[in-house]
């Protein structure tokens, strides 16, 4: 017998332990709706899988009778649209901070610390004051997200620039590169693929960010519906919409990853 | 061309080199050997220009070397010395394009063909003409070097500095690169400042051969004298006794 630490599954047994928790999760709820709803019918904290059913073909496939719009999806456009602006802002000015930090020692000194310290900041405890300044509608939820997580990608691109050997940036400065060219053309490529890794890494905060501005104030989107139906107790809502949410954010991950090797294939090396 | 008068390098109390008084003539090929830690490769970065010198002077045609590198001094390094984010054929390429002006050393049109064209001369030259698509982790160790080369040449350097290039080959794949080496230092009209760990191979390439070694040792303070140049050989010699007598 192998030592536990050396003994690796084989590939079909790999994805067959991998698929099982959920199988097992499956399960396991199924059967305790299944106990409490044998109890009371009526009961609404665990919904059968049939009622969870009945209420997504009513948001997504049903107008809505106050509206007339199709609640599903336009919660869930809303949400996208905030999520995608947000952290499109972040991923941009958190590459021009990174890059520019990371590969020149003056701005560096003018400027790490005060990156420390805004990453620092909790951002949750500043949405008061962007609802105050910027008003309830969309600029502040998208706000919040990229002030969230811009620090995040900034220090890690700064980071990541700084890792770069030292040899190529001498290399590059005998072969005559310019500062310019050193960062356009040794920097930034090699940082491209580091930066959609930790835009990866920060959306669960985006999130994070999107989903509580929802809930405090909005008229639509993911966030808003599930603190909205919540006064309803209306689990049969709430459950798919999260399984929703973590279907995007895995797609999502899952996209930028194929993304990111096919764009930049000597990353995998 | 190269004159250093009487250069110290110091880290604080540490004293690395002390007491380098050498010139060397345009076209020579010196190969600096010598213990880990005795001082070669920083003498090779303060040619470079990334080593500051604590004491004395050190001069390139008579005007003190720049604190930055620069396109007169070419350099080839253990590893890291291409990028790898480009091909073998935009590695070059690139090495064109920087020396030209401008934010980002693109090359459009007449003049990006004109830069592949020489490109795939220089690579054909160093052996590469078959990998011009190929990144150079796909590269093996051997081949990678002869890009790093083939690189600093195309800034057409006057001084080409090598800090252990074949360090890390194979035996056989080092006798290929020394051929190759010889053949580029003929053509281009080199002057070459090699560091190695290979006192054989420093004897076979070079046409001047220093030994670094620390002189003087205190005991009770062994960092309070540095390294210098102890034995300065023409090599032209290439005697069995004078390398016996170093490796004493």
């Amino acid at each position: 017998m192998k030592r536990l630490v050396n003994l690796t599954p084989p590939p079909a047994g790999k994805w067959l332990l991998g698929v099982a928790p959920f199988v097992a999760l499956i399960i396991v709820y199924a059967l305790a709706s299944e106990a409490r709803l044998e109890i009371n019918p009526a009961d609404k904290l665990l919904p059968s899988f049939g009622s969870m059913k009945n209420a997504m073909v009513r948001m997504a496939f049903e107008p809505s009778k106050r509206t007339g719009d199709y609640l599903f999806w336009t919660d869930t456009l809303s949400s996208l649209k905030r999520l995608g602006t947000g952290i499109a802002i972040a991923a941009v000015l958190g590459l021009l901070i990174g890059i520019f930090t990371g590969a020149i020692p003056v701005l560096s000194a003018a400027f790490s610390p005060l990156l420390t310290a805004l990453s620092l900041v909790p951002c949750l405890a500043l949405l008061p004051v962007l609802f105050i300044v910027l008003g309830l509608g969309e600029l502040s939820k998208v706000v919040l997200i990229a002030m969230g997580v811009t620090p995040f990608i900034a220090r890690d691109v700064q980071r990541r620039a700084r890792e770069i050997p030292v040899e190529q940036l001498i290399k590059a400065q005998t072969l005559g590169a310019n500062t310019a060219q050193i960062i356009m053309r040794v920097l930034l490529p090699q940082l491209m693929p580091k930066l959609i890794n930790a835009v990866r890494l920060s959306l669960g905060a985006g999130w994070l960010f999107l989903i509580a501005a929802e809930a405090i104030a909005s008229t639509d989107g993911l966030g808003y519906r599930i603190f909205l139906v919540r006064r309803y107790l209306s689990m049969d809502v709430i459950i798919p919409y999260v399984v929703w949410i973590t279907l995007l954010a895995f797609l999502f991950d899952y996209l930028l990853r194929r993304i990111c090797q096919r764009l930049y294939p000597w990353e995998f090396a | 061309m190269i004159a250093a008068k009487n250069v110290w390098k110091r880290y604080g109390e540490q004293t690395v080199l002390e007491r380098i008084n050498v010139t060397v003539a345009e076209g020579e090929f010196v190969t600096l050997v010598g213990t880990s830690g005795c001082g070669k490769t920083t003498f090779l970065k303060m040619l470079l220009g990334v080593e500051s010198i604590s004491r004395g002077s050190l001069t390139l045609a008579g005007e003190p070397i720049p604190g930055e590198p620069g396109e007169d001094r070419g350099i080839v390094f253990q590893q890291y010395s291409v990028f790898p984010h480009m091909t073998v054929l935009e590695n070059v390429v690139a090495a064109i394009g920087f020396s030209k002006r401008g934010c980002t050393g693109y090359l459009f049109g007449q003049e990006k063909a004109a830069a592949v064209t020489l490109s795939q001369t220089m690579l054909t030259k160093v052996g590469l003409n078959n990998a011009t698509d190929k990144y150079p982790h796909e590269l093996s160790g051997g081949m990678r070097q002869r890009l790093a080369i083939a690189q600093a040449l195309m800034a057409k350097p006057r001084i080409l500095l090598l800090d252990e290039p074949f360090g890390a080959l194979d035996p056989g794949i080092r006798a290929d690169m020394h051929a190759l080496v010889l053949d580029l230092w003929c053509e281009h009209k080199l002057t070459v400042f090699m560091v190695t760990h290979d006192l054989k191979e420093g004897f076979h390439l070079g046409t001047r051969l220093w030994v670094f070694d620390k002189p003087r040792i205190d005991p009770q303070a062994p960092e309070a004298y540095g390294a210098t140049i102890t034995y300065d050989l023409s090599t032209s010699r290439r005697s069995d006794a004078d390398m016996q007598a170093i490796i004493q």
